[in-house]
């Protein structure tokens, strides 16, 4: 292609286009989250939602201008009402829960969508229509712009306009302000929280529902439009600054100019450049472009908070018959029991390890999976490409990924609560992305196969206790780093970073330091997992992946060291029994959501409201 | 007498409005300076500038003999300056004793040891430092469940833990009763006097300020009105007429027995 | 006006509040004493719906409200200024105030930006000034402002006069007699006695989250005020 002034004009108008969509849905995000404190993982599947029925309102209204535009706007206010029906019947039933399970809920609501959205508009990609008056190009020096992408530049600051009107101007726009402030006090001055919280979902949703429609005519519709969606949400997000709309139109437009030059010079992965900016903003300002010091810095997830007790007698009497069931296990039952007791053991180190982050360290991970998936890699491309041995493979993937986890803790440090969890998940994306991209080396979507264990592990007998003694004894070193100098250290950073601070402790260096511990047990895991399989696959470091080990911590309850085992093995189960169903995630989708408005504890933090006085510590 | 603390010219502006402005002042080892005034006089800011939270705009902070402009909280703390904070800041999921344990390990570089466990690490010498504030007694308790005026007495022993020699204390006694004020105030002093350190301290009961401070310093709209001893800064007209009133409105009398 | 029969609050498995109990009638200003963390604010909060008590009654106008949530109460008639301002420091004064507006209500002269001006000179003078850049004493008042923008019949204010300059502090009892002229009931909490004898007519003293004292403010004695004292040292 011809490198003409026309031809980067072009390109840096397209990135402009580009940016308009992705706007709307961080600034929506952005409004419900403020308001609401939830984030609405959701919102990437408002997104995409949005794109399938402007498809098909279009279509059903038939040719002509107005019938696309109406069909465009009918569908974003589809969108608004779908929001306001998880909010009302959902969500509404879950204020004043902790604000992960919540999050939580709104995954569940992913799930659904992501199957529901299959089932309803299938699974093959949809091409947009082309907008009527619209269809043709611009010659701009000789390169053609086509017209459409002119209307979407116009779009996005109309829509931030139109926005800071509502917002600085109406008394509606003035109440929602006050509420992502201070909502209580907003309610005891007479402000019906409910009904303002409803209305803002539905813009937000509104706004998602649009920038699906609109990209309509030029990026289509697809089932992968939700996560990859969200994501880049969130980047916008935390690189614009929290809460500041200008900010995310200047990050949306940042992003999408990357999205445009980058394919230019690192066609494999545009996503590493995406990496690459926002590592420097967040270096040279941690509360993003435009964002303020402080703003959001309360949200915080709180987890446990109770003092930490050793085990009791009668808590290390109930471990000790485990590991004696776990010792005849293989006398019991068959090779299929055995394998999945192997993935439970493997998936209970994983999320162990994501709790010593979550519980004492109080840093919430949504990327976890990049841990774990990034081990199985580590692993399985060592054995691919320089033949290692599986005892070396095993060794070298925790220590490689303790690096990756350093490195990745080194950028999220500086951000804390739900912004440091929306950076994880980015980051956790950006791996998926090289990972699935980058096929000649890591064989993308087809993956690394033939990955089998050494001669003498490669029994199912053997593999299963070899993988007992070190997910076993991995957890038994985690939990035992929690009782030492540094595992208090990360409670007291978890605690008051103020006065963490004042008694001269870097905060930043020890959560860091978390960062790569909690790395290296889920790169152990994730090791063992790809000689359980034999082979690995992107979906092992994708968003759903993450969000199972995030479940096991909650299906556990953050408040309980055992809690993640327990949940590992409900979870693993459950999932062994539906994934043989066709609309699975549909079912696990339902599950998550039945589960937090049910238990909002968890189920083992339930049973230890329960049972907590019978495990307790009776010599204190 | 040494200089522990020299501030000089101090300036810091949030968004047009001065904070604190053109402050200068100084601390002697073995000495309680009072800062007093309204809210929003720039007492806090003032401290958040020594302790190293903020930044200042001009003016230079000299803490023993070392110039810390711009230097983070924790490395001002390695120089040997102690905080308590207006609203008690601890770990509320430890023990007394355990938030206690916590600054003796900082002090003692251990906070990354993944080896022993905390249960057996300094809990003498934390004992001794909560002896000291009078709180041993309640050292197994959680620090979340702490009345107000006990959780003050953590914070000194916590800020101690150190061996600071300049004490920073923002409204040491906010919460408490008459009689636990003096019996705080009067335990500070007594570490002022025989560890011979320097303490900076704010505060609202002007009951504490004239009867424990050596000096009182009064800050008014960002700006230093007035320094001197309590009798000097009593007598001073300007500090009467922005701060302690005439006597003449109500609100203003406050009880001084 | 207001009668609080019984009330018992817990925060999570901590109850903060034992059958707390408190009236206010029409046009009084009714003083809580009571050193920090004896329950005044709870009270206060249980009184607006902002925490929910386990038990007990709030009567307020002859109606239960013990159920409802803030904005209904607010929307009843009943203001509450919290102990720490709560400005929401983004907005402007006069957006400030439009979150606290509410319809008017019969009988009394609705409040407009115009009047609370008049009320509040400092105010007036930079409307479009940002809450958060005020200072304490201007931001005390524009927290009381703000509530009397939803024309109350009565007012809950946590602790006006806590880190005012005593010359502020007399300027706010003024404001508080004034709104009493108005015709505007009010409870508060206090912790300085003097401002409590200046604007109060009856006076009730908290301990450990019950009433342990009740008298008119002119009757408060030596003796009354000793015990105070010496529960404000015991409680320790």
């Amino acid at each position: 292609m011809d490198r003409t002034l026309g031809f980067y004009i072009v390109q840096f108008l397209t990135g402009l286009a580009d940016a308009s969509a992705l706007f709307l849905v961080a600034c929506g995000l952005s409004l419900i989250f403020g308001v609401s404190r939830i984030v609405n993982l959701a919102h990437g599947s408002f997104y995409m939602v949005g794109a399938y029925v402007a498809y098909y309102l279009i279509g059903f209204f038939s040719e002509g201008g107005c019938a696309f535009w109406a069909g465009i706007v009918l569908a974003a206010v589809v969108v608004g009402l779908i929001g306001v029906g998880i909010e009302v019947l959902l969500l509404r039933r879950l204020y004043g829960a902790p604000e992960l399970f919540m999050l939580f809920a709104t995954f569940g609501v992913v799930l659904i969508m992501q199957d529901l959205s299959r089932w309803l508009f299938g699974a093959e990609d949809l091409l947009g229509p082309r907008a009527p008056g619209l269809a043709g190009s611009v010659n701009i020096r000789g390169t053609l712009l086509p017209q459409y992408d002119l209307a979407l530049i116009l779009i996005a600051p109309l829509i931030l306009g139109v926005l800071w009107l509502l917002l600085n101007r109406t008394r509606w726009g003035i109440l929602v302000r006050a509420a992502t402030e201070d909502r209580e006090m907003s309610d005891a001055l007479g402000v019906n929280q409910t009904r303002l919280f409803t209305s803002v979902f539905f813009l937000g949703s509104f706004l998602a529902g649009l920038g699906g429609a609109i990209q309509l005519p030029k990026g289509g519709a697809n089932l992968l439009m939700d996560l990859n969606t969200i994501a880049e949400a969130f980047v916008v997000v935390v690189v614009g600054g929290m809460g500041s709309i200008p900010g995310a139109y200047l990050a949306a437009v940042i992003i999408g100019e990357l999205g445009s030059f980058g394919v230019l010079v690192f066609p494999e992965s545009t996503l590493v450049l995406m990496f690459l900016v926002m590592a420097v903003v967040l270096v040279i300002r941690p509360h993003g472009l435009l964002g303020q010091a402080g703003a959001g810095a309360h949200v915080a997830f709180r987890a446990a908070e109770a003092v930490l007790q050793p085990a009791s007698k009668k808590l290390k009497l109930l471990g000790l018959a485990c590991l004696v069931l776990i010792l005849v296990m293989p006398v019991l039952v068959g090779t299929f029991q055995l394998v999945l007791l192997t993935e439970i053991a493997l998936f209970a180190l994983a999320s162990m390890s994501l709790y010593f982050m979550m519980g004492p360290g109080g840093m919430v991970s949504f990327g976890h999976a990049a841990f774990f998936g990034g081990g199985a890699y580590a692993a399985a491309l060592l054995v691919h490409y320089l033949q290692t041995p599986m005892e070396l493979a095993v060794l070298l993937a925790p220590l490689l990924v303790g690096l990756l986890a350093l490195i990745i803790g080194w950028f999220c440090v500086r951000l804390s609560g739900v912004y440091m969890a929306m950076l994880t998940l980015a980051f956790a994306q950006i791996c998926w992305s090289i990972v699935f991209q980058w096929g000649e080396v890591t064989g993308g979507d087809d993956g690394l196969l033939s990955i089998w264990p050494s001669q003498w592990a490669s029994d199912k007998i053997v593999f299963y206790y070899l993988t007992m003694i070190l997910s076993i004894g991995g957890i038994l070193v985690l939990r035992y780093f929690i009782f030492t100098p540094f595992g208090y250290t990360m409670r007291a950073c978890r605690d008051s970073a103020l006065r963490v601070d004042s008694i001269g402790i870097n905060l930043a260096r020890h959560q860091c330091l978390a960062f790569a511990v909690a790395g290296v047990f889920a790169g152990l895991a994730g090791g063992l997992y790809v000689f359980s399989k034999g082979s690995v696959f992107p979906d092992e470091m994708a968003i759903p992946r993450s969000f199972d080990f995030l479940f096991m911590v909650l299906l556990g309850g953050v408040e309980t060291l055992f809690g993640p085992i327990a949940g590992a093995a409900a979870f693993t189960w459950l999932h062994d029994q539906i994934s043989r169903t066709d609309f699975w995630q549909l079912i696990l989708g339902c599950i998550f959501v039945l589960l937090v408005v049910a238990f909002p504890q968890g189920i083992v933090g339930s049973i230890n409201v329960r049972w907590g006085r019978f495990f307790a510590n009776q010599n204190h | 007498m040494t200089k522990l603390l020299e501030v000089r010219n101090l300036a810091k502006a949030f968004g047009g409005i001065q904070a604190v402005d053109n402050v200068s002042f100084e601390l002697e080892a073995g000495q309680l300076l009072a800062m007093i005034g309204p809210n929003g006089a720039g007492k806090s800011t003032c401290f958040n500038l020594i302790n190293g939270q903020l930044y200042p705009d001009r003016g230079g902070i000299t803490i023993l003999g070392q110039r810390t402009n711009g230097r983070k909280p924790r490395d001002v703390w390695k120089l040997g300056v102690g905080r308590t904070f207006q609203i008690t800041c601890t770990f509320s999921s430890m023990t007394v004793l355990e938030n206690v344990q916590m600054a003796l390990l900082s002090y003692h570089k251990q906070t990354r040891s993944l080896f022993r466990k905390v249960r057996r690490l300094y809990v003498n010498e934390s004992m001794e430092l909560l002896e000291l504030v009078g709180i041993a007694a309640q050292s197994r308790r959680a620090c979340g469940v702490l009345a107000y005026g006990d959780l003050k007495r953590v914070e000194l022993a916590v800020a101690l833990a150190n061996r600071p020699k300049l004490l920073l204390m923002d409204e040491p006694t906010a919460g408490m009763g008459p009689a636990e004020r003096s019996q705080l105030m009067e335990l500070t002093s007594a570490i002022v006097r025989t560890r011979k350190i320097g303490v900076l301290f704010t505060e609202h009961d002007m009951d504490v300020v004239f009867t424990h401070a050596d000096r009182i310093i009064v800050l008014n709209r960002g700006e230093l009105v007035a320094q001197g001893t309590p009798s000097q800064v009593r007598a001073n007209v300007k500090v009467q007429e922005i701060y302690l009133g005439t006597g003449k409105t109500p609100g203003t009398a406050f009880p001084t027995s | 006006m207001l009668q609080v029969e019984d009330l018992n609050t817990f925060y999570g498995k901590a109850q903060i509040l034992f059958d707390m109990r408190l009236a206010v009638k029409r046009g009084e200003i009714v003083v809580l004493l009571g050193r920090n963390g004896a329950g005044k604010t709870t009270t206060f909060k249980s009184i607006m719906g902002i925490v929910r008590p386990q038990s007990g009654k709030i009567m307020f106008k002859g109606r239960p409200i013990q159920t409802l949530p803030p904005y209904k109460t607010c929307a009843l008639g009943l203001g509450y200024v919290p102990e720490d301002r709560r400005i929401f420091s983004g907005l402007s004064i006069l957006e400030n105030l439009e979150v606290g507006k509410q319809p008017p209500r019969a009988g009394l002269e609705p409040w407009t930006p115009a009047r609370l001006f008049e009320l509040f000179p400092n105010l007036g003078e930079r409307p479009h000034q940002r809450g958060g850049t005020l200072s304490g004493g201007e931001q005390q008042m524009l927290t009381i402002a703000r509530t009397l923008m939803g024309n109350p019949e009565m007012i809950i204010l946590d602790e006006p006069s806590e880190g005012l300059a005593p010359v502020i502090v007399a300027q706010l009892a003024r404001t508080i007699l004034r709104l009493k002229q108005e015709g505007v009931s009010i409870l508060l909490a206090e912790q300085n006695l003097n401002f409590a004898n200046y604007v109060g007519d009856r006076v009730y003293i908290v301990y450990h989250g019950s009433i342990c004292y009740e008298s008119a403010i002119a009757e408060l004695s030596a003796e009354a005020y000793e015990k105070y004292c010496a529960l404000q040292i015991g409680g320790g």
